[in-house]
């Protein structure tokens, strides 16, 4: 076997795993996605083979700065790919040596591009045919200090007819710091280059040195401030089937609920945020208005509108009543009557619609080799929703899920597809709240991880896939904890959208993608 | 002395009433019409900071900015009422003082040696000259209308007599709100309240500006909207008594202001590289007006 197939959310003994020779482990993985649109790269990740086989504890690894001591032999390597049709995630593993070359993933297939930086940041592991080897993160436990991303390594051109034009990282509004390169042929963009990582807090190994449920919990809710529910959903899941916990139906019920209301909030602010940038007032103000209720439904359920404090592994702090049903229908109603009112002025503006269409296009080609998730995928044609793919929750249970799909790749593509997404997610809580099970408090639950285990979650967030993976060591700590926020991949069909277009264009283009930054620099 | 007098009292309130109407139309209660007049007072009692690598263009630009602005409102007539200066072409005087403020303005953002205001520049640039032949083609049709050359002298003589006439006066005053929101960087060629600098024309241009600068090319901003609604209204009032031209110049100011509000509040903005074609049908609107006045001059019998 060259791989092993579990589905999402099952736990697996770390033994089980098969390992590879790193030419069979390349051979195996790239083949996989080769001529598979089902088929993508859900994580794929390394860590030091002694923090295991060393029986120290993890946080003795990391110096009072939280460097590493000493850097291990070996690096393994754990490749996750997901199978859209058959439900199943293809799991295999390679060990390396930091010291050895290789031949790199990314060369064959771009799909691992990030990942792969992202190792020879960490580990220092050698590539050499990958194409683009550049730091990824502001990280403090880069293993080659000299090599920092300060003196990052833009492409440039030589040219006395094209410009350069440097935005950020200190940025207009509220927005998170990142710094955007172009170079531009007056008003058209030739090329953008995004440089991340001013947002690293190094939360992956904030997850290691935390021991209460109650802190990694917290840390799971702020990994991207935006995915409060989306992030905290998929720690729950995994930590419950971590502990082989099965939560009731009342959970699953909370859980899904919660992620359908963070996705009509958000969508409804990006609508607004989109009509800002394009100067129409009436949609901005409108769609921002329209948020609001449902994130003040939020706090009325669980006292934070941002879903702070809602989810919680093995029980909830917020039984959901008959009452705040009633009172969610009631403000569904409002906010549907109002919502389809603006929709359809919104929709047939000529001004709008002309700054919509053919902005910012990405096609089926550039995201499959990409990889994106999520929105960024299905906008363009490709299949990518874990709600119907790799089913979690009530998904796959009480609702199956039909995605959405749009496929002209523009800003106008992924604005309908928001518009559909809240909709669809409307009629999913009016399903929900039509059966409100019972909640009631499982007394003397006991969530205390298995030894030797690997677990991998995935969530369909309001952006995307949200994966997690987790590894614990052979006292049932967590050894290893590796996140990827959908934003991962989608920086980059950013990146590829705004080609060609006038630079006067991008606000929108990236307001249409709504990415993470601390989502992405962890 | 009358129209001088009228369009800084009018620019006092012009951009507020802008803003009270889009905020109305968005269902917001808004600030007060004095708000936008407050901000100006605020920054004016500011100091500035300039940059190091900016040179004395920088700091001379927001004066003379104000300066040329203000001296073209002296050109401006009311009614019967001549304007402070005036002479025969001095309408060509007029858009050219207008066009050194905006030179001293570019330049002064192409000083700060920022990527931002080198786009902004070069896009201002771009849209006034795509502006200028509209002006030109418009008050040179009404000199050949009237036979005169000045201002004063062009509004005292234009007699709406016959319907070409006021279909004339329509098309004028479409193209003169028109040239005004380019001039003013308003929507639907620039979004004043974008925060975008990568969208923005004027905006950015002025984003190293700070304090009394600043308030300066504000204030002026507001000047120079009142300015075109004084033109605007030089249509329309002809010879009346002041005390009727005075609320009628009122009344078509709140109105242009109201126009430009409901513009800016229902539609959503141009892409930037459909403004020079928008622009270009200005000066096909002006030239239908040059072939309107030969048709009633007779030109084509």
């Amino acid at each position: 076997m060259k791989y092993i197939s579990i589905s999402n959310n099952q736990a697996i003994s770390l033994d089980s795993i098969p390992e590879l020779p790193y030419g069979e482990f390349l051979e195996s993985n790239v083949g996989m996605l080769t001529g598979s649109p089902e088929r993508h790269c859900v994580n794929y990740f390394g860590f030091w083979t002694e923090a295991y086989s060393s029986g120290e504890p993890v946080e003795d690894l990391y110096d009072e700065n939280k460097n590493r001591k000493e850097y291990g032999e070996n690096v393994k390597l754990i490749c996750c790919i997901a199978d859209d049709k058959t439900h199943q995630i293809y799991v295999s593993s390679a060990t390396v040596d930091p010291e050895v070359v290789y031949e790199s993933f990314t060369a064959r297939n771009h799909n691992f591009e990030k990942y792969e930086r992202e190792m020879h940041e960490i580990f220092r592991i050698q590539y050499n045919n990958h194409p683009w080897l550049k730091p990824v993160r502001y990280s403090h436990d880069r293993a080659d200090k000299a090599e920092t991303i300060e003196n990052y390594p833009f492409f440039g051109a030589d040219s006395h007819e094209l410009h350069e034009v440097g935005v950020g990282p200190i940025h207009a509004g509220i927005i998170e710091p990142g710094h955007f390169r172009f170079i531009c042929n007056g008003e058209q963009i030739m090329h953008l280059e995004i440089q991340l990582g001013y947002q690293h807090r190094g939360i992956e190994q904030l997850f290691l040195q935390k021991k209460k449920l109650a802190e990694l919990t917290t840390l799971a809710e702020n990994i991207a401030g935006d995915t409060t529910v989306g992030h905290t959903v998929a720690f729950v899941n995994l930590w419950e089937s971590l502990c082989g916990y099965k939560p009731g139906r009342s959970l699953h019920f909370s859980r899904t609920l919660a992620l359908e209301l963070e996705r009509i909030a958000i969508h409804t602010g990006d609508m607004s945020a989109v009509c800002a940038d394009i100067g129409y007032q009436l949609g901005n103000s409108v769609y921002g208005r329209l948020r609001t209720p449902i994130v003040n439904f939020l706090q009325e359920w669980g006292g934070n509108r941002l879903a702070k404090g809602l989810i919680r592994a093995g029980r909830t702090n917020f039984p959901f009543s008959g009452k705040l049903g009633a009172r969610l229908a009631s403000i569904l109603d409002e906010f549907e009557l109002d919502f389809n009112e603006m929709t359809s002025k919104f929709f047939k503006l000529p001004s709008a619609l002309s700054r919509l269409e053919k902005t910012g296009v990405v096609t089926y080609g550039q995201v499959l080799e990409i990889g994106t998730v999520g929105m960024a995928a299905r906008m363009s044609g490709l299949n990518r929703d874990i709600r119907s793919s790799h089913p979690f929750n009530l998904f796959g249970e009480e609702f199956t899920h039909e995605p959405v799909i749009k496929h002209h790749g523009d800003v106008y593509a992924r604005v309908r597809l928001r518009r559909d997404e809240i909709h669809q997610s409307i009629g999913y809580i009016r399903k929900m709240i039509a059966d409100i099970p019972e909640f009631t408090e499982a007394a003397g639950v006991k969530l205390n991880p298995q030894r030797n285990m690997f677990i991998l979650s995935l969530v369909e967030g309001w952006r995307g896939e949200i994966c997690h993976c987790a590894i614990t060591d052979n006292e049932g700590r967590l050894g290893l904890y590796k996140i990827k926020d959908p934003s991962f991949h989608n920086w980059m069909a950013l990146a590829q959208a705004v080609r060609n277009n006038g630079i006067s264009d991008f606000p929108i283009c990236n307001k249409s993608f709504n990415l993470s930054y601390c989502g992405h620099d962890l | 002395m009358v129209s001088v007098i009228l369009i800084i009292f009018a620019s006092i309130f012009f951009v507020g009433i802008v803003t009270r109407t889009k905020s109305i139309a968005s269902g917001r209660k808004g600030p007060g019409i004095m708000q936008n007049m407050k901000d100006i007072i605020r920054l004016l009692k500011k100091g500035s900071v300039y940059s190091k690598t900016t040179s004395f263009i920088f700091q001379i630009a927001p004066t003379v900015y104000l300066a040329s602005v203000l001296m073209a409102i002296l050109m401006l007539p009311h009614g019967v009422h001549p304007g402070v200066i005036s002479f025969s072409g001095d309408f060509v005087m007029f858009a050219y003082l207008l066009a050194l403020g905006k030179f001293l303005i570019i330049v002064s953002a192409l000083d700060t040696g920022s990527s931002f205001e080198g786009m902004g520049a070069s896009r201002e640039a771009l849209f006034a000259m795509l502006a200028e032949p509209a002006f030109f083609i418009l008050m040179g049709s009404f000199a050949l209308f009237t036979g005169h050359t000045s201002f004063s002298s062009i509004f005292n003589a234009l007699d709406f007599g016959s319907y070409i006439s006021y279909m004339l006066g329509g098309l004028a005053t479409f193209v003169l709100v028109m040239i005004a929101m380019i001039e003013n960087s308003r929507m639907p060629f620039d979004d004043p309240k974008t925060h975008l600098e990568l969208t923005m024309i004027h905006e950015v241009m002025v984003l190293d500006n700070s304090g009394f600068d600043l308030g300066v090319i504000t204030f002026t901003t507001n000047l120079k909207f009142a300015m075109y609604g004084a033109i605007i209204s030089n249509f329309f009032i002809g010879a009346l008594p002041l005390i009727l031209s005075i609320p009628l110049f009122m009344l078509i100011q709140f109105c242009f202001a109201v126009t430009v509000g409901v513009i800016e509040s229902f539609i959503a903005r141009y892409r930037m590289s459909h403004n020079p074609e928008f622009i270009f049908i200005l000066t096909s609107l002006s030239l239908l007006i040059f072939f309107g006045v030969l048709l009633i001059l007779g030109k084509f019998m």
